[in-house]
């Protein structure tokens, strides 16, 4: 159990502010967020890396906060596949064994082992420089996972893979990591897919501060606040501006009333968030087109309507020509309201 | 068109190789030949253009008139290089990984300052601190001695491997150091561990220049010894007088030569491996 209380560290560019957070072992928490939200900063504070200026960190309850780096039981992978280049693979995956006294053979006997799980069993002689990127981060997740650290921590670690090896990686995470189960493991992505399928308990990061936790599953679907929604949205949700008087939803010219699955606040201004998957083809609305562009199997438009931008989503490669009008509906039950201050204050019926 | 520039790249290379080694064979001839050969017009290869004579090198293992044995100066420069070099290389490094790696500040002091204050040591003339060194030896004890040059000349090399390790320590990653911290190492473990071991270019061009600057010295050579202590550089003007032996000359600059020369072939191999591959992407 890591726990995490208050933690800050100096202004900077990116910097924590009083983060807390309750870690159990057994799970993966991933720390979702933009570029810039704090992810790396507190992984690195954790790792003693960069200082606190307030705060405590408590390994089981033992408070850990001034130990030397070598001494908190930590391991890290970092965005960039780190590794030793004068060494061999089997040497590189060995060489946090030797530091924790083991002998020569004993620890490269587990490292062999631990290369041969990552799928690097027949490279174990050869230097990193000659292996390819996903090979490169094979070999520093092995010898991050071959400590048996209480806290594996993984800063992006396939941020730098082509779209295949992370494809490929992402799928094999769950086994590469089935041994660390007494471990705390914490990974930090960008991407909301990502950290939704890899973690059991997802946590977003914003401007230095955790703004949300939970099931990736409930966060996804009721995000505590706006930022939460921007953050953990792909393809981006659309926020519009809009207000709600005698219980009638007005943005620009267009209007929705209570009937259609949500649940309208009392009168006052409110923040409308609109899903790809909120908006269809076909309807009342009359929006043009901005740009459209194919993602695999889907086509993703950009719509300009009068009261805003956002995004739409159809299945299969559709053309759009760019500046031409499209009629489109809006999903009601799919939309989400915000209060000015940011807060959900979306009402479904059901 | 490729193939017109691979030709002129040839040329280019044969005829500059020429410009390079020419001077060498040149010596090399001149210190087989002897006065007469010396003085009946340019000739080039023994036993065809002129009788060879080993007159040249004998006389450089010879005292007295006919010639200077340099086996003491050899020894003498050899010594107070390598002893001084390595002094140089072992503190410049740690000063450069320090001023790298951590943040200095007394007042408005900061790393930058401290490394041009290094480097600046190089930029004013030698003569301005003849002096200083003249007395501060002389009040040591340490002049005509081969300690007295090694505290010199370490004054001297160590501002080159400070600038050398500096720029080549901020060529490595810090992660590099931060992920052997992770993996169980002390700050200092992860220098000796990680840090060291990646940095053999760096240190072989710092050591190289150490090697090369504090062999050729003459200036301070010159001025801090006298008879007890005799550097290379300085016994080879000793071999002048009213005739100058051209062929001595010959055979002690390539005897000079000879020592760098064959460090640089040496270590040549390390100087060009990049061994940062495969560290970070």
């Amino acid at each position: 159990m890591l726990q995490i209380d208050h933690l800050t560290t100096a202004k900077a560019k990116v910097s924590l502010d009083n983060v807390s957070f309750l870690f159990e072992a057994g799970n993966i928490y991933t720390i979702l967020g933009r570029t810039g939200a704090g992810k790396t900063e507190l992984l690195r504070a954790l790792m003693g890396l960069n200082p606190l200026i307030n705060g405590d960190i408590k390994l089981d309850k033992e408070n850990i906060t001034k130990r030397p780096i070598r001494d908190r039981n930590m391991s890290l992978v970092y965005q960039q596949f780190i590794n030793y280049p004068h060494l061999s693979v089997l040497d590189n995956v060995a060489f946090p064994l030797r530091r924790q006294g083991k002998k020569k053979a004993q620890a490269q006997a587990l490292a062999s082992t631990m290369l041969t799980t990552v799928g690097l069993g027949d490279f174990l002689h050869r230097r990193p420089s000659q292996l390819s990127g996903g090979q490169q981060q094979r070999v520093a997740l092995a010898r991050a996972m071959v400590k048996q650290s209480r806290i594996l921590m993984l800063d992006e670690p396939l941020a730098n893979l082509d779209y295949k090896l992370r494809e490929q990686l992402r799928e094999e995470f769950p086994r590469l990591v089935a041994d660390n189960q007494e471990s705390v493991i914490l990974y930090t992505t960008t991407e909301p897919r990502e950290a939704m399928e890899l973690g059991n308990t997802m946590i977003v990061m914003h401007d230095g501060e955790i703004i949300a936790s939970g099931p990736p599953a409930d966060l996804f679907a009721h995000p505590p606040t706006k930022d939460t929604a921007s953050v953990i949205s792909d393809p981006p949700i659309s926020f519009i501006s809009g207000f709600v008087r005698d219980q009638v939803l007005y943005f620009g010219e267009g209007q929705l009333a209570p009937s259609e699955g949500l649940q309208l606040p009392p009168d006052g201004p409110v923040t409308i968030a609109l899903r790809p998957d909120a908006i269809e083809p076909g309807g009342a609305f009359t929006a043009k087109i901005g740009l459209s562009e194919f993602s695999g199997s889907q086509t993703i438009i950009h719509l300009d309507f009068d009261f805003g931008r956002a995004i739409m989503m159809v299945e299969g490669i559709e053309t759009f020509k760019s500046g031409d009008n499209l009629s489109i509906s809006i999903q009601a039950e799919q939309m989400m309201l915000f209060a000015p201050d940011g807060r959900n204050i979306t009402l479904r019926d059901n | 068109m490729n193939k017109f520039y691979h030709t002129l790249k040839t040329l280019f290379l044969l005829g500059w190789s020429i410009f390079v080694v020419f001077p060498f064979l040149w010596a090399l001839s001149t210190s087989f030949k002897d006065a007469n050969a010396i003085t009946s017009g340019a000739t080039y290869i023994p036993w065809v253009d002129f009788e060879p004579s080993t007159q040249g090198w004998t006389s450089l293992f010879t005292n007295g008139s006919q010639g200077i044995n340099i086996v003491g100066p050899f020894i003498d420069s050899a010594a107070v290089t390598l002893i001084a070099s390595l002094v140089s290389l072992i503190l410049g490094t740690l000063a450069a990984y320090g001023l790298s790696r951590f943040e200095y500040r007394l007042g408005f002091v900061k790393n930058a300052d401290i490394t041009f204050f290094f480097i600046s040591q190089r930029i004013m003339p030698p003569i301005v601190l003849a002096i200083p060194f003249f007395l501060m030896l002389k009040e040591l004890g340490a002049l005509d001695t081969i300690f007295g040059l090694v505290l010199v000349y370490v004054a001297l090399l160590l501002p080159i491997a400070v600038w050398v390790m500096t720029d080549f320590f901020a060529g490595i990653p810090k992660e590099l150091d931060e992920m052997a911290m992770t993996d169980g190492c002390s700050p200092i473990g992860a220098f000796f561990r990680v840090i060291l071991p990646n940095s053999v270019p760096g240190l072989v061009v710092a050591g190289m220049f150490c090697l090369i600057f504090g062999w050729n010295d003459f200036f301070f050579a010159f001025t801090l010894t006298f008879t007890e202590t005799q550097l290379l550089p300085v016994s080879i003007v000793s071999l002048n007088s009213s005739v100058t032996p051209w062929w001595s000359l010959s055979a002690f600059a390539l005897i000079s030569v000879a020592p760098l020369a064959l460090v640089a072939i040496v270590v040549e191999r390390y100087m060009s491996r990049g061994t940062m591959s495969g560290a970070i992407r």
